[in-house]
C-alpha cells in the first residue's frame, strides 16, 4: 500500500510539472520561483533542525560495550575506535562512520535454523549498496556544479573526466549515473523482498527512494536519450545564482520535471529522514569520548531541590514535640531557663 | 535557549551553508553572458542556404551524437559520406566536414564548451583547423 502511494505521489509530481509547463506555460514558476523557494526551505529548515538538536543536552556518555575506556584494568586492552577515550579517537570513529559507514559494515543477519539454532551471518550487501549509492550521489551532485559556476572550476572538469573514464559513446557514459541507479534499485528491492524490512517500511521510506530514482532517470534521459539544450539550461541556472533570473526559450519539459523533483527533494529534506546527513554528526553514541571515569559530567537538568532539613523541622514543631514528650536536640528556651534557676 | 557544544556545531553548520550557497556568493550580482557561437567563416559565407548537416535545434542538443555515428560508420563500416535530410552529401568527417565550415573553432565550438566546462578529447589526435592553431586556447 505505502509503496503504491509513494509511487503515485512521485508520478503525480512529475505530471504536475509537465502540465504546469506544457499546458499552463508556467516556465517561470517551475524554473525560478519554486527552485528559490525550495532552496530557502532547505537552508532554513536544515539550520532549524540542527539548532533544535543542539539545544538538547546530552549530559552523559553512552559507552558502547565494544571496549573499555583507558587502561583501568591493565589486562583488558582499550579499544581505540570502538570506545575511544580521547578526542582524537572520537574523530577517528566519526570519520570511519561518515566516510565508510562502519556501523553498517558490522551489520549481521540473524536466522533461526531448524532445531531452534540461532545463527548470525555476515551481511555486507546493504553496506556495499549504501556506500555505492551515497558516493555516486555525491559525485553527481558535485558534477552538477558545472551548471552553477562560470568559469567551471578545474576540479569539476577533472571529476567529469574521471567519471567518463571509459570514453564510451558521445556524450560519454558517466559511471556514477549507472552506479546510482543500480544501488538505489537494490535498496528498493531489499525493502520489498525481505519480509521484516518490508514490515517496517513506511511510505516515507519508499518516497525518497522513488524520488531520487526519478531524478536520476530524468537526468539520464536528458543526457542519453532526449537530449536537451545544455547551453540554454546553463543560462537559466546562472540566472538563478546571479539573481538575474531568466527563462530562455526552447528548454525541454524534461528539464522542468527534473528540476521540480529536485526542488521537492530539497524542500522535503529537512522534514524527512534525509536529515541524517546533518544528524550523523550529532549521534551521541558516536561523537562522545567514553571518559565517564576520568571526567565529571554534570546533568544540566539538575535544579536546586527544595529540602526541609531536620533542624528546620524541629524548629517548627519543637513545642509540640516537647509537649508530647519526644526527645529534641535543642531544648525549648523557657525550659532551659527553668533548669538554670 | 542554550546551545550545547555551540562552537563545533555552529562552525560545522556555517561550513555547510557556505558550501551549499557557494554559487551565490561567487557570482552574486554579476552577470555571466551566454556564449555566442560565431558563424562568420569563409566556408559558411559562400553557402547559399546557411544550413548545418541537420536542423539547428538538433545540432544544438545532439551534434556529439552525429559525430559519434560518423566515427563509428567511418572507422568500422567504411561509410565515409553522409547524406543530410536535405539531400546534401558531406564527408562523414570531423576535420573535413564540421571543421571545414566551422573553421573558427575558438569562436564557435570552444565558446559553448568553455561555458559548460567541457574539453572534448578529440583534439588529442585530430588536428584543429589551421588558422586557429596559432592561438589555440584548448
Ligand atoms: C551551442 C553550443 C555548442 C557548440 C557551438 C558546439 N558544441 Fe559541442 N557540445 C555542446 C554541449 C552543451 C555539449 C555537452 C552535452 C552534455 O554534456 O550532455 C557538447 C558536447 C560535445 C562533444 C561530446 C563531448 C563529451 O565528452 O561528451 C563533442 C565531441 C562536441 N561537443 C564537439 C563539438 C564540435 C566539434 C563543435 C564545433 C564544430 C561543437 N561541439 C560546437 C555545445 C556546443
Ligand atoms: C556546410 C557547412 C556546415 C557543416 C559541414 C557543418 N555545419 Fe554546423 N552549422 C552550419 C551552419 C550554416 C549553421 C547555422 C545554422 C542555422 O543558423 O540554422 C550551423 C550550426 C551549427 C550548430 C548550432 C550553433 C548554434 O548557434 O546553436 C552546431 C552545434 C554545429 N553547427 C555543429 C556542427 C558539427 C558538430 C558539425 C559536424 C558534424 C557541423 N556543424 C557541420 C554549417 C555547417
Ligand atoms: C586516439 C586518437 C583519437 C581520438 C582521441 C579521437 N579520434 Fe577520431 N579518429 C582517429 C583515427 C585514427 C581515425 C581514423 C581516420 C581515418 O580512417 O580516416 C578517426 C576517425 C574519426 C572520424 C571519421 C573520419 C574522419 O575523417 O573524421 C570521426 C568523425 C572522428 N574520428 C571523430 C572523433 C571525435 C568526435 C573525437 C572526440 C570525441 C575523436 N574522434 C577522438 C583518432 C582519434
Ligand atoms: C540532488 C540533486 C540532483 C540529482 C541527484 C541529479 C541527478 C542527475 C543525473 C543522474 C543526471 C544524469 C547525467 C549526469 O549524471 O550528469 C542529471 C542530469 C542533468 N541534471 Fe541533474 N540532478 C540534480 C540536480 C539538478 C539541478 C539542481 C539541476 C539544474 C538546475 C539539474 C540539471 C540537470 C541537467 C541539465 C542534466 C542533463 C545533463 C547532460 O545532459 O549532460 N540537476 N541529473
Amino acid at each position: 500500500m505505502g509503496m503504491k502511494f509513494a509511487l503515485g505521489v512521485v508520478l503525480g509530481l512529475a505530471l504536475a510539472a509537465i502540465v504546469g509547463v506544457k499546458v499552463l506555460g508556467l516556465q517561470y514558476v517551475f524554473g525560478v520561483v519554486i527552485p528559490y523557494a525550495a532552496l530557502g526551505t532547505f537552508l532554513i529548515g536544515f539550520i532549524y533542525r540542527i539548532i533544535d538538536w543542539a539545544r538538547s543536552p546530552v549530559p552523559f556518555r553512552i559507552p558502547t560495550t565494544a571496549g573499555q575506556q583507558y587502561t583501568s584494568l591493565t589486562w583488558i586492552k582499550p579499544s581505540k575506535f570502538d570506545s575511544p577515550y580521547t578526542k582524537l579517537g572520537v574523530v577517528g570513529r566519526m570519520a570511519l562512520e561518515i566516510l565508510l559507514f562502519r556501523s553498517l559494515f558490522r551489520n549481521t543477519k540473524m536466522q533461526l535454523r531448524e532445531g531452534g539454532k540461532l545463527t548470525y551471518h555476515w551481511e555486507k550487501w546493504l553496506w556495499l549498496a549504501a556506500l555505492a549509492f551515497h558516493y555516486s550521489f555525491l559525485i553527481i551532485f558535485l558534477r552538477h556544479f558545472r551548471f552553477f559556476a562560470d568559469p567551471v572550476p578545474g576540479i569539476i572538469q577533472w571529476l567529469e573526466n574521471a567519471d567518463t573514464f571509459f570514453e564510451m559513446g558521445l556524450p560519454g557514459i558517466l559511471l556514477s549515473d549507472f552506479v546510482l541507479v543500480v544501488a538505489a534499485t537494490y535498496l528498493f528491492i531489499r525493502r520489498v523482498v525481505i519480509p521484516q524490512v518490508k514490515y517496517v517500511s513506511l511510505p516515507a521510506d519508499y518516497f525518497v527512494l522513488f524520488l531520487i530514482l526519478a531524478i536520476a532517470i530524468t537526468g539520464m534521459l536528458m543526457r542519453y536519450i532526449w537530449r536537451v539544450d545544455i547551453v540554454s539550461i546553463k543560462q537559466l541556472t546562472m540566472g538563478l545564482v546571479t539573481f538575474h533570473p531568466t527563462v530562455p526559450k526552447g528548454i525541454s519539459v524534461l528539464f522542468f520535471v527534473h528540476l521540480f523533483l529536485v526542488s521537492i527533494l530539497f524542500a522535503y529534506f529537512p522534514f524527512s529522514k534525509l536529515v541524517h546527513m546533518g544528524g550523523i554528526f550529532l549521534s551521541p553514541t558516536r561523537n562522545l569520548p567514553n571518559n565517564s571515569r576520568m571526567v565529571l559530567h554534570v546533568n544540566p537538568w539538575d535544579y536546586p531541590v527544595k529540602v526541609h532539613t531536620y533542624e528546620e523541622y524541629e524548629e517548627e514543631f519543637r513545642e509540640k514535640m516537647v509537649e508530647a514528650g519526644l526527645p529534641v536536640e535543642k531544648p525549648l528556651e523557657g525550659m532551659e531557663e527553668d533548669k538554670a534557676e | 535557549m542554550k546551545i550545547y557544544d555551540a562552537k563545533p556545531i555552529l562552525i560545522g553548520l556555517l561550513i555547510f551553508v557556505g558550501f551549499v550557497s557557494m554559487p551565490f556568493w561567487l557570482h552574486g550580482g554579476k552577470v555571466s553572458p551566454p556564449p555566442d557561437p560565431k558563424l562568420d567563416t569563409p566556408a559558411i559565407q559562400i553557402l547559399e542556404k546557411k544550413e548545418c548537416v541537420a536542423s539547428k535545434e538538433y545540432m544544438r542538443t545532439s551534434h556529439m551524437v552525429i559525430l559519434n555515428d560518423w566515427r563509428t560508420q567511418a572507422v568500422r563500416n567504411s561509410k565515409r559520406f553522409y547524406v543530410t535530410a536535405g539531400g546534401a552529401n558531406y564527408p562523414a568527417s570531423l576535420q573535413r566536414a564540421c571543421m571545414k565550415c566551422h573553421s573558427n573553432k575558438a569562436q564557435f565550438c570552444d565558446t559553448c564548451h568553455n561555458y559548460i566546462g567541457l574539453a572534448p578529447y578529440c583534439w588529442d589526435c585530430h588536428l584543429p583547423p589551421k588558422q586557429e592553431t596559432a592561438q589555440a586556447t584548448k
